[in-house]
């Protein structure tokens, strides 16, 4: 209880400056991210007071902003619902780092501003853990140590870039038909 | 070096060597939305400052997955599609027809050779017919009704090679589930998976479609049977003036990966819960109480699986302790079925008949469970929460394990009843 207390205050003093990490396991499906009955629901601030609904309830409650979410292998298997990754973005999370992800919602969260950041392992990403994410370094730091993340593949860094598929899209007026990019 | 079926589609939408790996901006046969995912891709394409759809003669929209209209947020939000369609000159099938993925392949919207999107993961199914198809998010779609055109990063291939033939009451659904257990949730991620042998020369497009539509519980990004004599008649009609041609991947194409299976030696199988992966043989299972069995889904909703639901089922009744839901997928398949004797011998025997639509499937409208209560389904997906509550169970087979179980009021094999 006192360890609860404790952390809950630490919370409260800190809560920008020390995202924390909320660790899940392999294989979590956009069902668990965001349930089918709440897809009717299109705002992200709105969604988001339902992410993990269900399968992890104080998610919603007491995510902070510039919290990080952490999976294993396969995050955001199953259905298309874009709803999932913007439930996350409305809930303040800017990135979600994991050792795969699928392949719908890795191009859904980039094209929403979500940036998925793929590392080796995630084991030692404890729960509740201190967390950085330093772009330019290409690193995600653990309790002060750092892991070597990848980015997002060069075709979808303009659109990361552009801070999503909309913005981007606002750019041009037209699209290179058939132009192909590089590996 | 020779090109994969997948490569070609690419590589002849734009009219250049494409190569798996390679990322290309591909231009769009045609592309569906639903009332799911449809009010976010209208709302991205507005905001991409979208004021004209790029091409509205290859855009598909209808409603499935809360119809009849389940709560008022559900009919404001298709009503304000209709809108869309109206204004724009979209062809919108309404809840008239039934599952999206089905209606897309009965009214001709996907032929081989073409590159289709639909904002569902299940859109994978109509490789079926040797289209490359595949699930988009809503932002994607946004930007294809915009440009016309999307952006693919052209995927590597798996083949799966399947020989020898379906012992009895054992088919497609049973392939598929021990395929997705054997090569696991996330195996197939960014690639395609062809499907051939002769257990699939031999399959209708029924069975087809089931193999295909589950390629996404492996992470695929389609799945992809090359066009035959059967694929052309089952096109003919449906899309006027197609003629057929040859598309096949080279002998000497590179794939990711070669499997092979054997429908001869294969039992029915049973994805328990919570992961479509964990696949089992259904005596592993046999003895399960069930709650509820749900007869249906773009996976198997069409007239061959009711059909065989209603061979397992003879002039007996289900059981009284089991809600048995039956869903056609799509008006067509609901036509075939009445006109067939199936839907009276369902009601007969106890079972609710619900017009063509997603159902229970996906949990969001009709016919979800209780803490606690278990569910067998022919859907596509077991995982936590799919069908109602988070405590319930989900356990997926084919539509003559369904019956069965229907019938026992626990999970049964179809051979022993
Ligand atoms: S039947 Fe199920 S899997 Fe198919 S489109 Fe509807 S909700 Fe999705």
């Amino acid at each position: 209880m006192t360890h609860q207390l404790e952390k809950e205050s630490i919370r409260t003093v800190t809560l920008q400056a020390f995202p924390r990490v909320w660790k899940f396991g392999d294989d979590i499906d956009t069902d668990a991210i965001i349930p089918g009955r709440f897809l009717t629901i299109n705002d992200p601030a709105e969604l988001a007071k339902h992410a993990f609904e269900g399968t992890r309830g104080e998610f919603a409650q007491s995510v902070l902003p510039g919290d990080v979410v952490v999976g294993g292998r396969n995050f955001g298997m199953g259905s298309s619902r874009e709803h999932a990754p913007l439930a996350l973005k409305g809930a303040g999370i800017r990135f979600v780092v994991a050792e795969s992800f699928a392949r719908i919602f890795y191009r859904n969260a980039v094209n929403v501003g979500l940036l998925p950041l793929t590392t080796r392992s995630t084991a030692d990403f404890k729960d509740g853990a201190e967390v950085s994410v330093d772009l330019a370094a290409q690193t995600v730091t653990i309790d002060g140590r750092p892991y070597p993340v990848e980015p997002v593949p060069a075709f979808l860094q303009r659109i990361a870039d552009a801070g999503g598929l909309v913005e981007y899209a606002r750019t041009i007026t037209e699209v290179d038909l058939c132009s192909t990019g590089s590996q | 070096m020779g090109s994969t079926l997948v490569e070609k589609v690419f590589s002849d939408r734009c009219r250049t060597d494409v190569r798996a790996g390679e990322v290309v901006m591909a231009p769009i046969d045609a592309a569906m939305i639903h009332d799911i995912t449809g009010p976010l891709a209208i709302r991205t394409f507005r905001e991409m400052g979208g004021e004209r759809v790029c091409d509205p003669s290859r855009v598909v929209m209808l409603f499935d997955h809360q119809v009849p209209a389940d709560s008022i947020a559900a009919a404001e939000i298709q009503a304000f599609m209709r809108g869309f369609a109206r204004e724009q000159g979209i062809r919108n099938y309404d809840l008239r027809e039934g599952v999206c993925h089905q209606v897309v392949l009965e009214k001709g919207h996907a032929a081989p050779g073409e590159i289709v999107i639909g904002s569902d993961s299940h859109t994978c199914m109509y490789g079926a017919v040797g289209a490359f198809a595949t699930g988009v998010g809503s932002t994607d779609m946004g930007f294809a009704l915009r440009f016309g055109a999307l952006y693919f990063r052209v995927p590597e291939t798996i083949r799966a090679t399947v020989d020898g033939a379906f012992p009895a009451r054992v088919g497609p659904k049973d392939l598929i589930l021990s395929i997705v257990g054997d090569i696991g949730a996330d195996g197939a991620t960014y690639r395609a998976v062809e499907f051939g042998g002769e257990a699939v020369s031999g399959m209708a497009l029924s069975g087809r479609m089931t193999l295909c539509n589950m390629a996404i519980e492996m992470g695929a990004k389609v799945g992809i049977v090359p066009p035959d004599e059967q694929t052309w008649a089952y096109l003919k009609g449906r899309r006027p003036g197609i003629t057929p041609f040859e598309l096949a991947s080279d002998p000497d194409a590179t794939f990711a990966e070669t499997r092979r299976y054997d429908a001869a030696s294969l039992e029915p199988q049973v994805a328990v819960p919570h992961n479509v992966d964990h696949v089992v043989p259904v005596s592993k299972v046999i003895g399960t109480h069930v709650d509820q069995v749900f007869i249906g889904s773009c996976t198997n909703g069409r007239f061959e699986d009711l059909a065989e639901a209603a061979e397992v089922l003879g002039d007996r009744e289900f059981s009284k302790d089991v809600r048995v839901i039956v869903i056609p997928a799509s008006r067509e398949e609901y036509l075939k079925a009445l006109r067939a004797g199936l839907i009276e011998r369902f009601v007969e025997a106890g079972a609710l008949v619900e017009a063509p639509c997603c159902g229970p499937c996906m949990g969001g409208a009709f016919g979800l469970i209780a803490p606690g209560e278990v569910s067998l389904s022919t859907s596509n997906r077991n995982f936590r929460g799919r069908q109602g509550s988070t405590e319930g169970l989900v356990y997926l087979s084919s539509a003559a394990t369904a019956a069965a179980t229907a019938m026992a009021g626990t999970i049964a094999d179809p051979r022993e009843v």
